[in-house]
């Protein structure tokens, strides 16, 4: 059996002397999912509409399982489910009907249909919305719609853009969760995405753009292992306010300790070397009746940290 | 699965939605008012001109006012068939799913032309039903029936340029605006300069073609296809006018050949639009 695959060679796309996306190679290949990075215009939507051949590429070529989008679209869309840019579907439509259109236009029996269609439905938490219009649903309705219409035909390649846009905060954890089903079926998932904690709960690996240019693409160990600065960073609350003085003398002698900074009478971020062995220390530190800590919680995520830093480098 | 079968699920879809719109109520009404307004002064007022014989009734009835339907149904379900697919981010939806450009566009062409149908055979009905209560069964002819096709075939055409319009937008009230005007008063404006200050027959436009819908009917000097020296009324008994109108195969050829090009020429347009 062979590998779901996504496959992308010298993918440039020039909008007049703007040029979006320059020389991209990429291969994706296997079960996973791959987080697409970047900040607003970095080229991440635009390598996936062509991908999907929504646009066209000024050079290059895009595969999906070793077929060309550009040269053979209906082909090489039958492997893959696809959300890109919140779509609308005809408002009059109910959302079983929309999700028969797909299954019909992908040529799914009606006993197929009548399985999964309903199943999808749950799955997204749309079922009680099952026979109602698409024209009286949320914005968040329609995302999750979307997401079931790219799941209908159980691709082996899903390919999500930005999926959590527009929806609240228990609409972002259950797309989340949604994502992580997607990968106990050895499906490939490659999906953009603003929210670094969205990348680091769902992602196995992940592709950094900006410019137009790829930065990196490696699995999220490796990127750590490469470009963490090794300094973590932690935001330390208190009940009262603490005065520096009081806090230096606290922590004096502690050698994990790189530095802090006051960020208000009761809020410190401590940044510090040694992994999970000197946070448990400086947590003991702080933790004594004196001071009355009454949170401490990771200020940035290493990716975080890593997706500032290599922006930062490109800009 | 093939593509002329996406295309006939597309179109079945898109039937759906456009039955269950208000745009179908709207086009639904407008026949109704059109129908009613022409049928309450032939009611009222009786004119001799409508009244003469079946054949005149269909030529002023029916090939006036058919035309106007078919142009507010090209308008109403052809505007923002395609636009709308950029603009309303629909085209996002189907753009996912494996099919051709080409299958889109056809399949949302079937599904305007069928809702645009279901005006047009509105129309007819109540059109014959007038008919009927001044004809009795003598107005049901065989010429009525021509005039039905060729009808259908200005549909056709009409609906193949609003296509082309429609794919040349990204923005529904753009395709919509420049149909409406093109069709409503553009093209019959370009018709009368050419024919009237320039003197030759505007045989390349497609308002020329559908004066044949109601000259088959053979009524009137004025309206008959083909070219004729007619006495027109007018002070002092009148005067003498040479009229050219499209002769029926002319007028069907017209018809196709907008039909097939503009066809063409919108699938190209979409084929390559991006939806960025």
């Amino acid at each position: 059996m062979t590998l779901p695959s996504i496959e992308v060679h010298g993918l440039t796309k020039r909008f007049g002397s703007f040029t979006a996306l320059d020389k991209l190679d990429l291969k994706l290949e296997g079960g996973k999912c791959v987080g697409f990075l970047g900040p607003n215009g970095a080229g991440k939507t635009t390598t996936l509409k062509m991908l999907t051949d929504m646009i066209f590429p000024t050079e290059g070529e895009c595969f999906l399982n070793g077929i060309s989008v550009q040269r053979e679209r209906k082909r090489a869309m039958e492997s893959a489910g696809v959300l890109i840019e919140s779509p609308e579907i005809y408002p009059s439509l109910t959302a079983t009907q929309a999700l028969r259109m797909v299954a019909e236009l992908r040529n799914m029996s009606r006993e197929e249909q009548n399985a999964r269609i309903p199943a999808i439905l749950e799955e997204v938490k749309m079922a009680d919305w099952a026979d109602q219009k698409v024209g009286k649903y949320s914005k968040g309705m329609k995302q999750r719609l979307n997401i079931a219409a790219a799941l209908v035909p159980d691709p082996e390649i899903v390919i999500l853009d930005e999926p959590a846009t527009g929806l609240d905060p228990r609409g972002m954890a259950e797309v989340r969760s949604i994502v992580r089903d997607l990968k106990k079926h050895d499906r490939l998932i490659f999906m953009s995405s603003h929210i670094l904690a969205e990348v680091t709960d769902v992602c196995d690996e992940v592709a950094l753009i900006n410019h137009g240019k790829l930065l990196f693409y490696d699995t999220l160990d490796n990127v750590t292992a490469r470009f963490s600065s090794g300094q973590s960073s932690m935001d330390a609350s208190f009940a009262h306010p603490v005065s520096e003085e009081t806090l230096r003398g606290k922590l004096d002698g502690n050698p994990d300790l790189v530095k802090y900074e006051q960020l208000d009478p009761r809020r410190f971020r401590l940044s510090f070397k040694g992994g999970l062995p000197a946070q448990g220390r400086l947590l003991r530190q702080l933790s004594g009746e004196e001071l009355e800590l009454v949170s401490f919680q990771e200020s940035k995520s290493v990716l975080e940290e890593i997706y500032l830093s290599q922006i930062e480098k490109g800009d | 699965m093939p593509s002329w079968k996406q295309a006939l699920t597309l179109a079945q879809y898109q039937l759906r939605d456009y039955v269950f719109s208000r745009r179908f109520i709207l086009m639904m009404a407008l026949v109704a008012i059109i129908g009613a307004i022409l049928t309450a002064v032939v009611g009222y007022f009786r004119p001799a001109a409508f009244l003469e014989s079946s054949g005149a009734f269909y030529a002023i009835f029916w090939g006036g006012g058919v035309t106007v339907v078919i142009v507010f149904a090209g308008v109403i379900f052809g505007g923002d068939a395609i636009a709308g697919e950029f603009q309303n981010k629909t085209g996002y939806f189907l753009m996912g799913q494996p099919i051709r450009r080409a299958t889109v566009y056809v399949g949302k062409y079937l599904a305007a032309f069928v809702a645009a149908f279901t005006a047009v055979v509105f129309f007819a009905v109540l059109l014959l039903g007038n008919g009927a209560y001044y004809f009795g069964a003598g107005a049901f002819t065989a010429t009525f029936l021509a005039s039905f096709v060729l009808a259908i075939v200005y549909l056709l055409a009409l609906l193949g340029a609003t296509f082309l319009f429609s794919s040349l937008f990204k923005t529904s009230t753009y395709a919509t605006l420049v149909v409406a005007v093109l069709f409503l008063f553009g093209f019959m404006l370009i018709q009368d300069l050419i024919s009237g200050l320039v003197h030759t027959t505007p045989w390349y436009i497609l308002t020329y073609a559908d004066s044949i819908i109601g000259g088959i009917f053979n009524t009137s000097c004025a309206s008959s296809p083909g070219t004729h020296t007619c006495t027109m009324p007018g002070p002092g008994g009148g005067f003498t006018q040479t009229v050219t109108n499209a002769t029926i195969p002319e007028g069907v050829g017209i018809m196709l050949a907008y039909f097939v090009i503009t066809s063409v020429l919108g699938l190209v347009s979409f084929e390559r639009e991006e939806f960025s």
